[in-house]
């Protein structure tokens, strides 16, 4: 990932629009989410666009921190931009990849409202991706992941 | 993680006083409702309506405090912010909590102790 050079947030000009590089752990994804949230092109987006894109990149983000890098912590870089699909993501670490190299299905736990020892505490990561994105794609080289999506968007309030 | 409490006679309230239940803070606030239901109220309400954000983690939390809870004390939430209430439909945990409008609406008709 070369163009991760800091643990620290940084935003740079990539190619496509603007960058932000952090490390990923629960306090730092919050700080990037906020940074994320507040500016172009996400701080345009209606109420409800925003509440839908700052929980696909927490679950995105925080699955990197979790999983990826296992809990500890390394560098990702989240880049956005805005088409007329929606909001294109592209999330990218060197962390380690995913089991069989592939996404998980994000189908939701079995709930039974009766079996209360039962009720699953998680696995709602991915079924929350999968039902706000489109388009999600995970590749694997170098090293590298990258999961690009994009969030349709609505214009609700 | 701040929280407060009122408490009726068969009611225990709790605010959550944050605007976020997350990954950073899920523990934090487990660890926090453990240590507030204490008590032998049959009906705790966790009112929502501070919180703007909740992502699984938070969900994961608020499921594990009802099985805390235990099968002979219902756990019950009010005033979900649209975001909230978004996590709580496509993940069908509406389906497994009653959810109130408003915390008023949780204890009409329930008088204070």
């Amino acid at each position: 990932m070369s163009r991760c050079p800091e643990p620290a947030p940084v935003r740079v000009q990539g190619p496509s629009g603007p960058t932000l590089i952090f490390t990923a752990d629960p306090a730092a994804v919050r700080k990037a989410l906020a940074e994320l949230l507040a500016a172009p092109p996400v701080r345009a987006l209606s109420p409800d666009d925003l509440g839908t894109v700052e929980l696909v990149l927490a679950e995105v983000l925080n699955n990197v921190a979790e999983h990826a890098y296992a809990g500890g912590s390394g560098p990702v870089e989240v880049d956005l931009r805005a088409t007329p699909a929606g909001l294109a993501c592209c999330v990218a670490d060197i962390g380690l990849g995913m089991p069989d190299g592939k996404l998980p299905a994000g189908q939701l736990p079995d709930i039974r409202p009766d079996a209360l020892d039962d009720l699953p505490e998680g696995g709602f990561g991915w079924h929350l991706i999968r039902s706000l994105t489109a388009d999600l794609t995970y590749a694997r080289s170098a090293g590298q992941n990258r999961l690009s999506f994009v969030i349709p968007l609505t214009g609700k309030d | 993680m701040q929280m407060t409490t009122q408490t009726r006679p068969e009611v225990l309230s709790v605010l959550v006083l944050e605007d976020r239940i997350d990954a950073a803070s899920a523990i934090q606030f487990k660890e926090r409702m453990r240590d507030l239901t204490e008590t032998a109220h049959p009906r705790v309400v966790l009112d929502l309506a501070r919180v703007q954000f909740l992502d699984s983690s938070g969900l994961g939390a608020i499921v594990a405090v009802k099985k805390l809870l235990g099968p002979d004390r219902v756990m019950e939430l009010s005033s979900l912010t649209p975001t909230v209430e978004k996590v709580f439909r496509l993940t069908r945990m509406d389906t497994i909590f009653t959810i109130h409008l408003s915390h008023e609406a949780a204890v009409s008709n329930v008088s204070l102790s």
